[in-house]
C-alpha cells in the first residue's frame, strides 16, 4: 500500500482513486463479514468448521432469484419493488437460517461427540450435496440477478466519487443487522448463554443452560446472516451461479480465520480487511491476482498470528 | 420421608472404561456430606454423574424421591440440583457479574435473583469490587469464590462442591469452607468432595469414602475421623 500512498500524493485524482477503491472495499467487505459471522459463530459454540455455510449462502440467492420472479419485481412500480425487496430480506434469511438449523440436526448433532474429524469430513459433504442442489436448481451457467437497486450516483451525476443506491443498500441492511447482533449477543439472557456455551460447554450445562437449544439459535442465527447477505450479493452483483457458495464462502472463512475464529468482533474485521484487499489489490495489482492475494493473506494469518487479528484462544485456555 | 439425594448402585464411565462400579450414597436434607479419596478413585465422576453430565448405565438415581438419571443435566439443574465444578470452569470472558447471572440462568423470579445476588455480595465483597472484570482475570482464590456463588445462584436444594480448596492459600480456603457453613444453615444441602479430608469431615454431619470407583466406607465424619483406616489413609498426622 505504501507505493499507493506515494502515487496518491503525486496527483490529486489518486487521492480520489484510493478513496474510491476504499468505500467498494468496505462495502463489499460488509458483505463478507455477513457471511463470516455464520461461520465463527459456529465454530465459537461446537468448534466446526461449516464448510456447508456458503451454499447456504448461495441457495440463499437463488431462493431470491426465484422470489423475483413470482412477484415480477422487474416490472412492478417503484413501491411495490421496494417492498418486494423488503420481503426478501425477511423470507430469504427465515430459509437459509432454517436450512443451517436442519443441517445441523440431521447431520452434526448425531456426530456431536464424535472425534472432531468426522463432523468436519460431513460438512464437507454437505457442502457438495447443497451445490449439487444448486446445479439442479440454477443450472451449470451464471444466471443474472434482475438489477433492482439503481446505481444512480448518490453523490451527484458529476461527482469523481461514486456512492450508489446499492452500496447504501449494503450500509443500510448491514450496519443495523451487526448492531442487532451485538445487542444480543452482550445483553441477552440467550445471547450471553450463547457465550457461555462457547467459552465452557460443560460449565454452561452445569448453569442449566439447554447447549442443543442454544447451538441450534447460533445456526439460525448463521443462517439468517448468510441469508441477508445472499440478498444483498445478488442486488448488489447481478450475477449469481451455483459455485458463489464456494469462492465467496472462502472468502468470507478467510475473513473469520483472519480476525480470530470464533471471535464475532473479529469477523467483522476480517470481513472489512479482506474487502479492502481485494478492492485495492484488483485496482492497484490487478483483478487475477485478487485470490491469490487473499489466499497469501490467509496462508501469512496462519503462519505468523494463527490466532487471529483478535484472537483470544491462546489467552482463554488458562 | 426419602432422603433429598438417593444414588443407588450406579455404574458410570468414559467410553470402554468403567470409572463408577456400583455407587450408593445418600444426602438428607439440611445435611453436608463429605465425599473422600484419592486422585482419581472417581469423585469428580460421580458429582458429574449425578448433574447428568455423565450418564449413568445402571443404577438409579433420585432427588426428593423423584428419578433424575435419565434427565438431561440443565433439567436437573431445574429441579434444583447446583454444582461447582473441579477447577472452577469460571466463564473466561464473561464478567463476573455475568457469571452469577449465568449462575441463576434456570431461574426466572427476578426479585429473587436481585436478592441472592445481593447475597452473594455481601458473603464474598471481594466479588462486588470485581464485579464488572472477565472472570478469567481473577486469582484462583476469587476464582474459586466466584464459583461457588454462582452455584448458589441457581437456589439449590442440593449444592455440589467439587474441591474447593484445590491450590488455594489456607486463609482462602477457611474463608470458602465459612460460607459453605453458612449455605447450609441457611438451609442448603451440600455434598463436598474434597482431598482435604479432614477439614472436609470437620465441616461434615457425614462422609464416604471412595476407592477406585466404589465407595469403601460410610459413617458420620466423627466415625470417620477416628476410623483406623481412614486415618492412616487420608488425614496423615
Ligand atoms: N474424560 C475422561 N475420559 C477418560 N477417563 C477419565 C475422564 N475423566 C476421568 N477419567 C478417569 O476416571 C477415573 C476417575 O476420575 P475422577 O472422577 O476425576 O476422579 P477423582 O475426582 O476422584 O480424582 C480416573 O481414572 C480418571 O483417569
Ligand atoms: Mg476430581
Amino acid at each position: 500500500m505504501f507505493p499507493v500512498l506515494l502515487a496518491a500524493a503525486e496527483a490529486p485524482d489518486a487521492w480520489q482513486t484510493f478513496l474510491q477503491y476504499t468505500l467498494i472495499g468496505l462495502s463489499n467487505g460488509a458483505l463478507f463479514a455477513l457471511v463470516a459471522l455464520g461461520y465463527t459463530m459456529v465454530y465459537g459454540i461446537i468448534e466446526l468448521i461449516n464448510f456447508a455455510h456458503g451454499e447456504v449462502f448461495m441457495l440463499g440467492s437463488f431462493l431470491a432469484l426465484a422470489l423475483i420472479g413470482v412477484m415480477g419485481l422487474e416490472e412492478a412500480a417503484l413501491w411495490q419493488r421496494w417492498l418486494g425487496i423488503g420481503l426478501l430480506f425477511v423470507v430469504v434469511p427465515i430459509f437459509c437460517g432454517a436450512l443451517n438449523v436442519g443441517i445441523d440436526l440431521a447431520v452434526y448433532k448425531p456426530l456431536r461427540d464424535a472425534p472432531k474429524l468426522a463432523p468436519l469430513v460431513s460438512a464437507i459433504g454437505v457442502s457438495f450435496v447443497l451445490m449439487n442442489v444448486g446445479l439442479l436448481w440454477g443450472g451449470a451457467a451464471d444466471r443474472h440477478f434482475p438489477d433492482l437497486v439503481s446505481r444512480e450516483n448518490l453523490l451527484g451525476s458529476e461527482a469523481a466519487l461514486s456512492f450508489t443506491y446499492k452500496d447504501l443498500m449494503i450500509v443500510a441492511v448491514t450496519v443495523p443487522i451487526m448492531i442487532a447482533l451485538s445487542v444480543f449477543v452482550k445483553g441477552t439472557r440467550l445471547g450471553k448463554a450463547m457465550r457461555a456455551t462457547a467459552q465452557d460447554p460443560l460449565a454452561a450445562k452445569l448453569m442449566g443452560i439447554n447447549a442443543d437449544r442454544v447451538i441450534s439459535v447460533t445456526f439460525a442465527i448463521g443462517g439468517a446472516l448468510a441469508g441477508a447477505a445472499a440478498v444483498i450479493y445478488g442486488l448488489y452483483i447481478n450475477t449469481v451461479s451455483y459455485q458463489m457458495g464456494f469462492t465467496n464462502g472462502l472468502y468470507a472463512f478467510t475473513a473469520a480465520v483472519l480476525g480470530g475464529i470464533g471471535n464475532i468482533p473479529g469477523a467483522v474485521l476480517g470481513g472489512l480487511v479482506i474487502g479492502l484487499a481485494r478492492a485495492f489489490g484488483s485496482g492497484y495489482v490487478g483483478e487475477r491476482w485478487t485470490s491469490a492475494l487473499v489466499f497469501v493473506i490467509l496462508i501469512a494469518i496462519l503462519v505468523f498470528r494463527p490466532a487471529g487479528l483478535l484472537g483470544t484462544h491462546a489467552r482463554e485456555k488458562v | 420421608m426419602p432422603p433429598l439425594l438417593e444414588v443407588d448402585d450406579v455404574y458410570a464411565g468414559y467410553g470402554p472404561i468403567e470409572v463408577l462400579k456400583g455407587i450408593s450414597l445418600t444426602v438428607d436434607t439440611g445435611e453436608i456430606v463429605a465425599l473422600i479419596g484419592a486422585n482419581g478413585a472417581g469423585k469428580t465422576s460421580t458429582l458429574l454423574s449425578i448433574s447428568g453430565c455423565l450418564p449413568a448405565r445402571r443404577g438409579s438415581m433420585r432427588l426428593a424421591g423423584q428419578e433424575i438419571h435419565a434427565l438431561p443435566a440443565h433439567e436437573i439443574v431445574h429441579r434444583g440440583i447446583c454444582h461447582s465444578p473441579e477447577g472452577r470452569k469460571i466463564f473466561p470472558r464473561l464478567t463476573v457479574l455475568e457469571n452469577l447471572q449465568m449462575g441463576a440462568f434456570s431461574r426466572r423470579d427476578k426479585p429473587g435473583i436481585e436478592r441472592d445476588l445481593a447475597h452473594a455480595f455481601e458473603l464474598f465483597p471481594i466479588l462486588a469490587e470485581r464485579k464488572h472484570q472477565a472472570g478469567g482475570t481473577l486469582s484462583g482464590g476469587e476464582q474459586q469464590m466466584l464459583a461457588v456463588a454462582r452455584a448458589m445462584m441457581g437456589r439449590p436444594k442440593l449444592l455440589l462442591l467439587d474441591e474447593p480448596s484445590l491450590g488455594l492459600a489456607p486463609m482462602i480456603v477457611l474463608k470458602i469452607f465459612e460460607v459453605v457453613r453458612k449455605l447450609n444453615d441457611e438451609g442448603i444441602s451440600i455434598l463436598l468432595v474434597e482431598q482435604a479430608a479432614r477439614m472436609a469431615l470437620k465441616l461434615a454431619h457425614r462422609g464416604y469414602v471412595m476407592e477406585m470407583g466404589q465407595i469403601t466406607i460410610a459413617g458420620t465424619a466423627a466415625e470417620l475421623l477416628t476410623d483406623k483406616r481412614v486415618q492412616d489413609a487420608y488425614l496423615g498426622e
